[in-house]
């Protein structure tokens, strides 16, 4: 475990020296959470939320707020939709520092010596894997008590603040998140291993990020309503999804293929 | 230098899709020898030094380094060498100290101060450990690189191309560096484009062209393909001579150039006073006598060339 911890710092050491990883890990996370609170205190000072009747609603929508009065309803389904923000995160930020860790070894030829070490390929790919990842999620986490405070200071009903300590939020930031952030490196790395280029390798890995951008578009547009079975079948699909890319991931992480075909 | 193989090479052999990069490679290294790999671009070089270290797989034939086999404790041999890769590959976004305690760290080493403070010492590079590599030569960063192969005390290493783009001044010190690391007894396996490093440096060469064209002590490659050569700078022509010492059994032949002649003896020492009695009785006036030493670049040239020239 030490090795892996030694990388985790070395990459995070070198990764963020790199002015564009660096604003993507800070800026990405100040957008989405900023974006949801603007709105949300827009609405609350406004009113406008209150103005909905649960008539308006879906019964799915109605269903999810259970005890809610009318007018927390309306608050607690506007929130529910910015729950897919708080997920882009950790899909979009770990390409970026996955892109520049990999490419970064391949273009400046360091992976050579480093393989030459006793390190296995396990503890590698687990090192760069969670240097990217890791502040992927502390970001999303920490997005996410941001909002919740600022919810908290908004002064919405605690009943709705009590929401975001139910499954439903709880499985989307806490378990959700960090399989996506997994997932999205599993991705980074794949693609990495096939191009020389961080960007170009950042731009393809960025694709991995649709379908959350397709998550939120099916959530806005109503034809799916994010429910607490709906998201654990995501963050079970996400389990397999991550066993996959992994293994194809690792697959393509071949010694002898680093050394011998990375140009 | 014992008799001890610590590198055993058995008809290794690899392929890259229809490319025969490295055919049937046999020899072998002692303990404490430096072993030359000479060869041009693309004969195989690199790729055998990545099979040594277990960092590629042959496609056939077997390697034993250290005890253990490529084939299948790769990760055991990675902790018995030291390698210095054709391109430095240091990370630019760190200082040297920090390089180097992450090499360490690789390495599970109990004491990493102690050995990053005794090789950046040796190598001239402490007071620079906290700059970045970003900002260092190129003949730095190669001191590096060397630091970080030796740093867990390998007993055997790999240079491959350690004097490369190199300064003369800085390639004479890393020369000087890898001669202070053979007298510790460690083993070295180098490749090299830089024929007087090799001649310098190495017990034995092997010529490498996808298969390994000569293997010996460069003397004894030498003595093989030239024989040994002596002149005789006369006052005056010397063509006037040539006869006369082509019919003395002792020379394997003569060719006058100038005022020289040039015999290729078996045995100087022994042949040269009889030669030399000769000339003086025929009126020759010997200005100097010496003999002509063939460096390991005509050597490695008349190899490649042979081999060429059979390949026709």
């Amino acid at each position: 475990m030490n090795k892996v911890i030694s990388i985790i710092k070395k990459e995070w050491s070198e990764v963020f020296k790199n002015r564009l990883v660096l604003f993507s890990t800070i800026f990405l996370p100040l957008l989405l959470t900023a974006i949801p609170l603007v709105i949300l205190y827009s609405l609350v000072g406004s009113g406008s939320a209150d103005s909905f009747s649960l008539g308006e609603l879906s019964p799915q929508f109605q269903s999810v707020c259970g005890d809610l009065k009318v007018g927390e309803c309306n608050q607690f389904v506007i929130i529910t939709q910015f729950m897919p923000m708080f997920l882009m995160m950790p899909g979009i930020i770990p390409v970026t520092i996955a892109a520049y860790s990999i490419v970064g070894e391949k273009t400046s030829r360091t992976l050579e010596p480093l393989l030459a070490t006793p390190i296995s390929t396990i503890e590698l790919l687990l090192g760069k894997g969670l240097a990217a990842a890791l502040p992927a999620i502390i970001a999303t986490w920490l997005a996410f008590g941001v909002f919740v405070l600022g919810a908290i200071v908004m002064r919405l009903a605690p009943s709705i603040i009590e929401k975001f300590f139910e499954a439903l939020w709880l499985i989307a930031i806490f378990i959700v998140g960090p399989l996506l952030a997994m997932a999205s490196v599993s991705f980074a790395v794949m693609i990495s291993s096939r191009t020389s280029d961080a960007r170009v390798a950042e731009q393809i890995s960025g694709l991995f990020v649709l379908p959350v951008v397709a998550l939120i578009i099916a959530q806005v547009s109503g034809a799916i309503f994010l429910n607490e079975t709906l998201i654990l079948w995501i963050a079970l699909v996400l389990v397999l999804v991550d066993v996959v890319l992994i293994y194809i991931a690792v697959k393509l992480f071949q010694r002898e293929t680093i050394l011998t075909r990375w140009r | 230098m014992t008799t001890e193989t610590v590198i055993l090479a058995k008809n290794l052999s690899k392929t890259f899709g229809a490319n025969v990069v490295v055919d049937s490679l046999s020899f072998d290294i002692h303990r404490g020898e430096v072993f030359g790999l000479l060869g041009p671009n693309g004969a195989g070089k690199t790729t055998t030094i990545r099979m040594l270290a277990a960092l590629i797989a042959p496609t056939s034939g077997e390697a034993i380094v250290s005890g253990y086999s490529v084939l299948s404790l790769g990760h055991l041999i990675r902790r018995k060498i030291g390698i210095l890769t054709e391109s430095p590959g240091l990370y630019d976004g760190l200082n040297a100290e920090r390089n180097l305690s992450f090499f360490a760290q690789m390495y599970d080493l109990e004491n990493p101060e102690q050995q990053i403070e005794k090789y950046l010492k040796m190598l001239g590079l402490w007071e620079r450990r906290f700059d970045l590599v970003s900002e260092f030569s190129k003949g730095m960063r190669q001191k590096l690189a060397l630091a970080r192969a030796l740093l867990h005390e390998p007993e055997i290493l790999f240079l491959d191309e350690p004097t490369s783009g190199l300064d003369p001044e800085m390639a004479r010190l890393v020369r000087d560096f890898i001669n202070e690391v053979r007298e510790q007894g460690r083993t070295i396996l180098l490749t090299t484009h830089n024929l007087d490093v090799a001649e310098d440096l190495c017990d034995r060469v092997g010529i490498l062209k996808t298969r390994l064209l000569a293997l010996s002590e460069p003397g004894i490659l030498r003595r093989d393909l030239f024989g040994r050569a002596v002149v005789f700078h006369l006052g005056q022509p010397a063509t006037g001579y040539l006869d006369m010492v082509k019919s003395l059994s002792s020379v394997q032949s003569a060719e006058a150039i100038e005022n020289k002649l040039v015999l290729k003896l078996a045995d100087p020492e022994t042949e040269n006073p009889a030669i030399v009695r000769i000339l003086v009785e025929a009126s020759a006036d010997i200005q100097f006598v010496g003999e002509i030493r063939r460096s390991l670049e005509d050597i490695y040239l008349q190899i490649v060339r042979d081999d060429e020239a059979k390949q026709l």
